[in-house]
């Protein structure tokens, strides 16, 4: 007897896959926003799924703040190639040389929000009307909020209290010259699902999330890692950690845990028994209650 | 996990003082799914707001309107994992003005729960939130009767509301309804049993959800594939690759099955069905394949593929409840664009026959101004006929969204009567 009912992932594999083909027929040049982090990487995965045997129908985006992991861009570098398919990066350092946007100052500065511009930018350099991410609704209250479908205006701005509704599986992607579209295919996988999915399929992430020897400072109660970019106060010390990142973000606010875990297995088991959420050790997201939200709204991924 | 765990959406709709963050938070909080930063994070803002304990609607309100004000507005979703099932919460506001938001909750939900206080009974918000899951066919109801404690965990008292609620369901058309006598503040019946309500021989909350036959909520009977866009990869090993590619709406494709293609009504057989991870034998709602047949046969976005024995009708005429979501109200005999599946059409409302008063739940035959927020019956015409089906019978083929051209927003979502 075959069962005729799908288990979880299997259905939020299908829900994605559903999702990307309705962009791919109701957007004119869409793309993938990718980052090098699992998500990213998730939704580039069920878009080869999503299209298969045809090869991915339309292009990545990067926005490169200059502050990557040298990991995170030789990852970026071999997906694209295994793909065939083409890569566009916007650059944050263009921006601040154009002047479009100014280097935050003093020691914790970062380049997270400077993002939103050049970001905001290549959108419309390459009339791109629907961006996808790897959002998901579990990662953030602001985010719990989102649409499969989420408007963009003219602006590149989120309207939070004015959004469509959605309903069923009917997605209504019409807008107006300028304005834009983003997609959030595994809006509905939690970071365990996301782990199991990857497990499962056994698809390829960056080493950064294997735990791995690193040059570490404590800073905020996370292991901030060692690069040029780090300012050093005068009472902290580099020290060498066996450490992972849970997530992914710029090598100046992304901390990681001290772990042993180096198989997706020993991930799986880790990330189930932890207590904090995924993105505590971002500083980006700690900068008030409403940090996610305020981003968002002005066109933050 | 293992591979058999399901997942469930479940939708609950409540106000602020009816327990509804509480349940929601027990949940959560029961099955560990909420991080120690997060707790924090709600402890600091509930001293800040000068709050005893934790407030935990703090947790599910996600805007910073929604904080400050103390009310949910839109639709949040919530998650969490048991070693039985993964569940999908949509966390809805309660109030009348916010019906539309209800409604977009409800659309996906496997069960609806309606919170109802111990102390106050049926309430004519337990009515309206009835009403919306009856419309919406949501396929399982868990009435819980909340505050239990504030009532001395009376078998009486919840006897009577359970005699009450049967009064108003049997009129509307819910199907399986379970009631659950709860505390959500004290954690009586949510996830463990209760030690204060011996007399109650059901099974907590969780455990329903856990165990509760879901597999039938989708049709698997009336085989519908809707073709999302076609696959030609025009590369070497694929050469004549044509693969429709789409969701199962409802039934099951097997390899060789006669089928049509509607509205053409071209026949053919079923060749192959794709997925990246290989070829597959037969395919169910909701899976998404890509589907080759044996003839060539124009096929395009908007089309559907039926069995050849089991067809929905095609028609321009509608008959359908419709739920209006836009503040600026319906125009009448203007056009709107109609999404129905992969199907985009232009349509005009013909006909208001009459109107629902979600409180009353009686006909309004006079007043046929359509606002937001209010639910009719009406007919539309559409410029090219859709594939459909009832929406007791299925509802993905069910459904259509009203899309104002002027404005392209989503204005209204209807149910095929």
């Amino acid at each position: 007897m075959s069962k005729y009912y799908l288990n979880y992932l299997d259905e939020l594999e299908s829900e994605a896959i559903f999702i990307l083909r309705e962009v791919w027929t109701q957007f004119e040049n869409p793309v993938i926003l990718f980052s090098g982090g699992k998500d990213s990487i998730l939704v580039t995965h069920l878009a080869k799924k999503a299209f298969y045997p045809a090869k991915i129908p339309f292009p990545l985006m990067h926005v490169d703040t200059g502050h990557n992991f040298p990991e995170t861009i030789e990852f970026r570098d071999k997906t694209i190639k295994n793909l065939g398919v083409d890569l566009i990066v916007g650059s944050v350092q263009e921006s601040i040389n154009d002047g479009r946007v100014a280097e935050e100052k003093g020691k914790n500065a970062t380049r997270n929000a400077l993002q939103i511009t050049t970001l905001l930018d290549v959108i419309e350099e390459n009339k791109v009307d629907c961006a996808i991410g790897g959002g998901r609704r579990d990662e953030e209250k602001a985010r719990a909020k989102e649409r499969f479908f989420s408007h963009r205006n003219e602006f590149g701005q989120w309207d939070p209290k004015n959004q469509r509704p959605e309903l069923w599986n009917l997605f209504n992607g019409k807008y107006f010259q300028g304005e834009h579209f983003r997609a959030f295919p595994i809006s509905n996988w939690t970071e365990m699902d996301v782990w199991n999915y990857i497990k499962r399929e056994n698809i390829d992430i960056p080493s950064l999330y294997f735990a791995h020897e690193r040059e570490v400072v404590r800073r905020d109660g996370t292991w901030i890692p060692n690069s040029k970019f780090l300012k050093l106060d005068p009472n902290e010390e580099i020290v060498t950690k066996k450490i992972r990142f849970r997530t992914l973000g710029d090598i100046t606010i992304t901390g990681g845990d001290e772990s042993d875990a180096d198989t997706l297995e020993k991930i799986a088991i880790e990330v189930s028994g932890m207590r904090q959420t995924e993105r505590g050790n971002r500083s980006d997201d700690k900068r008030s209650e409403s940090a996610m939200e305020d981003r968002k709204r002005q066109g933050y991924f | 996990m293992i591979d058999n765990n399901q997942l469930l959406r479940f939708t609950t709709a409540g106000s602020v003082d009816d327990g509804k963050s509480t349940l929601i938070g027990r949940l959560l909080y029961d099955s560990k799914s909420i991080f120690e930063d997060q707790i924090a994070s709600i402890e600091n803002t509930s001293k800040k707001k000068g709050h005893k304990g934790l407030d935990m609607a703090l947790f599910t309100d996600g805007l910073r309107d929604e904080r400050e004000q103390g009310i949910t507005i839109d639709v949040a979703y919530r998650y969490f994992t048991t070693p039985k099932r993964k569940f999908i919460i949509a966390d809805t506001p309660g109030h009348i003005q916010y019906t539309r938001n209800m409604i977009t909750g409800a659309s996906t939900a496997n069960v609806a729960t309606i919170l109802i206080d111990a102390r106050h009974g049926v309430i004519e918000q337990t009515k309206r939130h009835t009403f919306i899951a009856s419309l919406l066919n949501i396929p399982h109801v868990i009435v819980c009767i909340n505050k239990m404690d504030l009532v001395g965990y009376s078998e009486k008292i919840f006897n009577d509301i359970v005699s009450e609620f049967e009064e108003i369901a049997s009129k509307m058309q819910v199907q399986d309804v379970r009631f659950i006598p709860m505390s959500a503040l004290l954690g009586d019946n949510v996830v463990n049993k209760s030690e204060n309500m011996p007399w109650f021989q059901g099974a907590p909350m969780l455990h329903t959800l856990e165990t509760m036959h879901i597999s039938s909520d989708i049709n698997k009977i009336d085989s519908r594939f809707p073709v999302q866009t076609v696959l030609r990869p025009q590369t070497e090993d694929f050469i004549d690759y044509r693969g429709y590619a789409g969701r199962i709406a409802g039934g099951i494709f097997r390899l060789g099955d006669d089928v049509t293609v509607l509205p053409s009504g071209f026949s053919s057989k079923i060749k192959s069905i794709d997925t990246m991870d290989g070829q597959i034998n037969e395919a169910f709602a909701p899976m998404s394949v890509s589907i080759t047949l044996e003839d060539d046969i124009d096929i395009s976005r908007g089309d559907m593929i039926v069995k050849s024995n089991n067809k929905p009708s095609v028609t321009q005429d509608l008959e359908v409840m419709l739920c209006w979501l836009n503040d600026a109200p319906a125009k009448p005999r203007a056009k709107y664009s109609i999404k129905h599946t992969s199907n985009l059409q232009k349509a005009m409302i013909k006909e208001v026959f009459y109107k629902i008063d979600i409180n009353s739940l009686s006909r309004n035959l006079e007043d046929k101004d359509l606002n937001m927020n209010e639910i009719a019956k009406v007919k539309i015409r559409t410029t090219k006929p859709l594939m459909l089906d009832s929406y007791r019978e299925n509802r993905t083929t069910g459904s259509i969204i009203l899309v104002d051209d002027m404005t392209n927003e989503t204005v209204a979502a209807g149910m095929l009567v």
